[in-house]
């Protein structure tokens, strides 16, 4: 093998000076090579790495990495109305901060003595977000919303021993595309079949009579969402879990943490898994690498045991009086059973679950109430107004959370040509479902948020009338 | 030649700081937004009044009310009461490294962080050109066709696989049949439990003699029921399968697909290439090889990579060029769909990105050359210390980036565990090592890995402590028996966690059992 050559860098210590010498003699090896012996030569590289060239100065590597970046676009210069699975809001300086501590962002995992900080943290997340959902039981973070819809839906039918599940018409098609994947596909043993329930056209409200007609013994859980992938927030949850548990099925429900200041949480509406996302609880949209998701429900140990992520509980120390935490039930995951453990469990989302615990104790119970109602009232507002617009309409008649769905069929223009026009103009219309949702038009989904004024709102109307016009 | 360096006289900061929902005070506030503009109030109205009837939350959350100073306080103190690599890390399969800080600052500016996955592909060139360089780097390091980086870590690229494994064999038509993944008893548990939640039957092959399993045993496994094969080489005792070409070959024949684990990459980076091995697809573990801080466990991003037999069948988005801009090609029949929202952790692939471009090729061969040789300088000391063995004894010749050690001997002749090694190391500054994934080959097992990125002064200062723990043991065993004692906590009561009277993984759970404690 070619010697490569040695530049002393700054991330290698040891790539300076005679240290590799002193090393190679210490062990008795004559060079590098014969460490590699092992692998066999025909096995290695027969050419030559061809990769960019190093930039070794951090100053260079900054204005390249810069230069490039410079092409995007960003939500701060320009006003954003695309929300869809990851949401613009506020984003609280500390949160950044503290997850931007060495000692919680580099490394891996410690002892509950060494880590006490972090497993603290990682508790408060889990309780706050408890509180939130009046719910004993919060794991550890998934890696997204959609994940722990997936993992919840699997938790269900491991607890009924069913295969079917239901779930509604109207969902995002990112989640349902992860759960599709969850459910295995046809012609596997543990294929869990989907079973999509109809929504009211004038409401999006589930539609009970068709639910009743579809729902069986065989159905291990119905899940829905509130608010939905529309924004819209269903009003019969109650009549729902109880179809569900006449039917021996789990009620699974999605909910946006962010409107519990103001929204009921499902477990009063019977919900017996939760889900969701954590993102909105001060995380940067981060181009999508801002998603997490949570799943939480009773202690009851018929739930508690089939949780697949890891769970810190508090617990005692060898010193009176102190308190302590760690890993609780490790040995269920597949840590502990490899394939005979809760589906699998691996790096997830932990560092955005302590974003996740600074956001709730800044808030505090009147932060969300405060933003409930502001994200509730500013959505509503703008959804009217854009209602007024010759040629667009609202596609629901009722209340919305954050997110509305506007219809363009009568302003002859196509939601991709009005964005277009919108981007002239420093605005990100909402997001384009003529594909995923044909049937609804030219819809765009829009979500409006703490982070825009009245004015904001009012420019987007004057912009659309312009354009529509 | 004297190795031993002063023992740091090293104390965890103590701040005893308490559960976040006992503290703060009726009112406080740590954060405010703006009222709703009068005029829109006028024309809304209260949200109780908004919202359909009974869906209104009429009580407050149970959350604590602090001052903002107050919060960030709370979590600084808790920041400081975690070790997190501020000592020595040699925290095995995980490949510590320096997080470099440009990268945190680069990716924290909004061209970034506030920019959405769905706005246009014309106002995310910047990011989508980066990420398409990457791919380039890692096709290049593993032979590979194309790269997709929506796994959240490397456990989910396994799942990503697996998926992709079960859309290929559709496609033939033989899925029913085609329902069992082979994999090795060496492999991490991720491999098993991801290929059984996307429904196979798993198939593990124990160790031979030489540290891997046999090829017959692997000739017996196959058969016109694999799908394929999930195997890390070298696996985590540093033991390269010399035979690995064979085994993918035996694999194809059979009519599987070989997926390649690269966790453990680091000390083969720039030497092998997946695709020159035979395999079909394979994943790196940005958060590990690749400079990409762990954040405790993610977010992480685990690389997946195949050839062009098997993209069509990649999760969509997938990032493309042409001749004048990148973009997202959604527009895939074929793809498995989503494993999770949206195109990835696009922050930690920018960062990987900014890790390779420093390193370069020769930075990259250099850093896999420093790795093994600072493992096998470790490997020397490590072994003169009283009553520690490594992994297959038998074998000999220098191993790859890792050294599975045993401290079976201790233990036998002090009672001294792994458990109390690693609670003791923490007295010392330094990160505990990691042991071994379940079920344990090795008694009493732990395994760091030096990697490239801590001096040779560090590795000698680790191992230095480890000495002293081990004289300890057999000198003064209470001491270790009964660490820490320089942390910010004592050692934890483990049976607690696991008894549902008491464990509690949430503060409202936590006052429901403690006060039907007080009832009994």
């Amino acid at each position: 093998m070619e010697k490569t050559v040695s530049n002393v860098h700054p991330y290698m210590p040891n790539s300076a000076g005679n240290t590799k010498e002193k090393m190679l003699n210490a062990i008795g090896a004559k060079n590098i090579d014969e460490l590699f012996t092992q692998i066999p030569e025909k096995h290695r590289l027969s050419d030559q790495l061809d990769l960019p060239e190093q930039l070794l100065s951090e100053l260079d590597l900054k204005r390249h990495l810069l230069s490039i970046l410079s092409k995007n676009s960003t939500c701060e210069k320009n006003t954003n109305f695309i929300g869809a699975g990851c949401w613009q809001h506020h984003v609280p300086s500390i949160c950044d901060e503290i997850i931007g501590r060495a000692e919680f962002l580099t490394n891996v995992w410690g002892t509950p003595s060494s880590d006490h900080g972090r497993n603290q943290a990682l508790f408060e997340f889990c309780s706050l977000l408890g509180e939130l959902l009046k719910l004993d039981m919060v794991g550890l973070p998934v890696y997204s919303y959609g994940c722990a819809a997936g993992h919840a839906i699997r938790m269900a039918s491991r607890i009924t021993g069913r295969k079917k599940i239901i779930i509604p018409k109207i969902i995002d098609p990112e989640r349902k595309g992860v759960i599709k994947n969850y459910c295995e596909l046809k012609n596997m043993e543990g294929h869990i079949e989907i079973l999509e329930v109809n929504y009211e056209k004038d409401t999006g409200n589930i539609d009970l009579d068709h639910l009743s007609k579809i729902i069986s013994k065989d159905v291990a859980g119905v899940y829905f969402e509130v608010p939905n992938y529309f924004g819209l927030i269903e009003k019969n949850g109650k009549i729902i879990s109880e179809i569900a548990a006449e039917n021996g099925s789990e009620t699974i429900v999605g909910c946006d943490p962010i409107s519990l200041g103001i929204i009921k949480p499902p477990v009063d509406y019977g919900a017996n898994i939760v889900v969701g996302p954590v993102q909105p609880l001060g995380i940067h949209m981060n181009c999508g690498g801002g998603v997490s998701g949570f799943i939480a429900t009773s202690d009851d140990e018929r739930y508690v045991r089939e949780y697949n992520t890891l769970n810190i509980s508090v617990t005692e120390t060898d010193i009176e009086g102190q308190f302590g935490f760690g890993l609780s039930l490790a040995g269920q995951t597949s840590y502990g059973l490899r394939e005979a453990g809760k589906d699998w469990t691996g790096n997830s989302t932990y560092l955005w679950a302590i974003a996740g615990a600074v956001y709730m104790a800044l808030l505090g119970p009147s932060g969300f109430i405060e933003l409930g109602e502001l994200i509730i009232q500013q959505s509503n507002y703008a959804s009217k107004k854009i209602n007024e617009i010759d040629g667009v309409k609202t596609c629901f008649d009722t209340i919305f959370f954050k997110e509305f769905l506007i219809n363009f069929d009568d302003s002859k223009l196509t939601v991709s040509e009005i964005n277009e026009e919108l981007r002239k103009r420093n605005i990100f219309g909402g997001k384009d479902l003529s594909i995923e949702y044909p049937e609804l038009g030219q819809c765009s989904l829009y979500c409006v948020t703490e982070i825009h004024t009245r004015q904001d709102i009012e420019n987007l109307i004057h912009n659309l009338n312009e354009i529509i016009s | 030649m004297k190795h031993r360096t002063e023992i740091r006289d090293y104390h965890a900061p103590i701040w005893n700081e308490p559960v976040i929902m006992e503290m703060g005070s009726d009112g406080r506030r740590g954060l405010i937004f703006r009222k709703t503009d009068q005029k829109i109030f006028d024309e809304l109205g209260d949200a109780k009044k908004l919202l359909p009837k009974g869906m209104f939350r009429e009580e407050k959350p149970g959350l604590p009310e602090l001052s903002e100073h107050e919060v960030q306080r709370h979590y600084l103190h808790l920041s400081q009461e975690t070790l997190g690599m501020m000592g020595i890390s040699l925290f095995g399969t995980c490949t510590m490294k320096y997080n470099p800080r440009l990268n945190e600052i680069v990716a924290g500016r909004s061209e970034v962080a506030e920019t959405h996955p769905l706005q246009h592909e014309e106002t995310l060139q910047g990011t989508l050109n980066i990420i398409h360089n990457f791919d380039l780097i890692l096709r290049e390091l593993s032979g590979m066709d194309n790269f997709v980086f929506q796994a959240g870590g490397g456990a989910h690229a396994a799942y990503t696989h697996c998926c992709l494994a079960r859309s290929y064999h559709a496609s033939k038509g033989d899925l029913e049949q085609r329902n069992e993944i082979i994999t090795s008893i060496q492999a991490h548990p991720c491999n098993p439990a991801t290929a059984a939640s996307a429904g196979f039957n798993i198939i593990t092959l124990p160790l031979g003699e030489n540290g891997y399993p046999t090829l017959d045993a692997l000739k017996a496994a196959v058969s016109d029921r694999t799908a394929g094969l999930l195997i890390n080489n070298p696996d985590d005792m540093g033991i390269y399968n010399p035979n690995i070409k064979e085994w993918v070959k035996i694999v194809h024949d059979a009519g599987g697909l070989c997926f390649y684990d690269h966790a453990n990459f680091n000390g083969v980076m720039g030497k092998i290439r997946a695709r020159d091995l035979g395999f079909d697809a394979c994943m790196y573990m940005l958060h590990k090889t690749f400079g990409v801080p762990k954040g405790g466990g993610g977010p992480a991003v685990g690389a997946y990579g195949c050839t062009s037999e098997l993209a069509e069948f990649l999760p969509s988005p997938v990032v493309t060029k042409s001749e004048k801009s990148f973009n997202l090609d959604y527009d895939r029949p074929n793809s498995i769909g989503r494993i999770r929202e949206f195109w990835g952790n696009v922050p930690q692939v920018i960062k990987a990105y900014s890790w390779a471009r420093a390193m370069g090729a020769n930075g990259i061969q250099e850093a896999a050359e420093i790795s093994v040789l600072a493992n096998n300088y470790m490997e020397s000391r490590i072994l003169k210390i009283r009553g520690i063995t490594k992994s297959h004894p038998n074998i000999s010749g220098y191993r790859m980036e890792m050294t599975r050690y045993s401290i079976e001997k201790v233990t036998a002749d002090t009672g001294i565990t792994v458990e109390d090694l690693s609670n003791r190391m923490v007295d010392f500054g330094i990160d505990a090592p990691w042991l071994a994934h379940h079920p344990w080959l090795v008694p009493q097992p732990f395994t760091p890995e030096a990697g490239e990125c801590y001096s040779k002064e560090d590795i000698d200062y680790w191992i230095d402590v480890v000495e002293e723990i081990i004289s300890e043991a057999y000198e003064n065993p209470e001491i270790v028996k009964s660490a820490p004692h320089r942390q910010p906590i004592g050692k934890i009561n483990a049976a607690l966690l696991e008894d549902p009277d008491h464990w509690a993984m949430t503060w409202r759970a936590y006052i429901r059992k403690k006060s039907l404690k007080k009832k009994d």
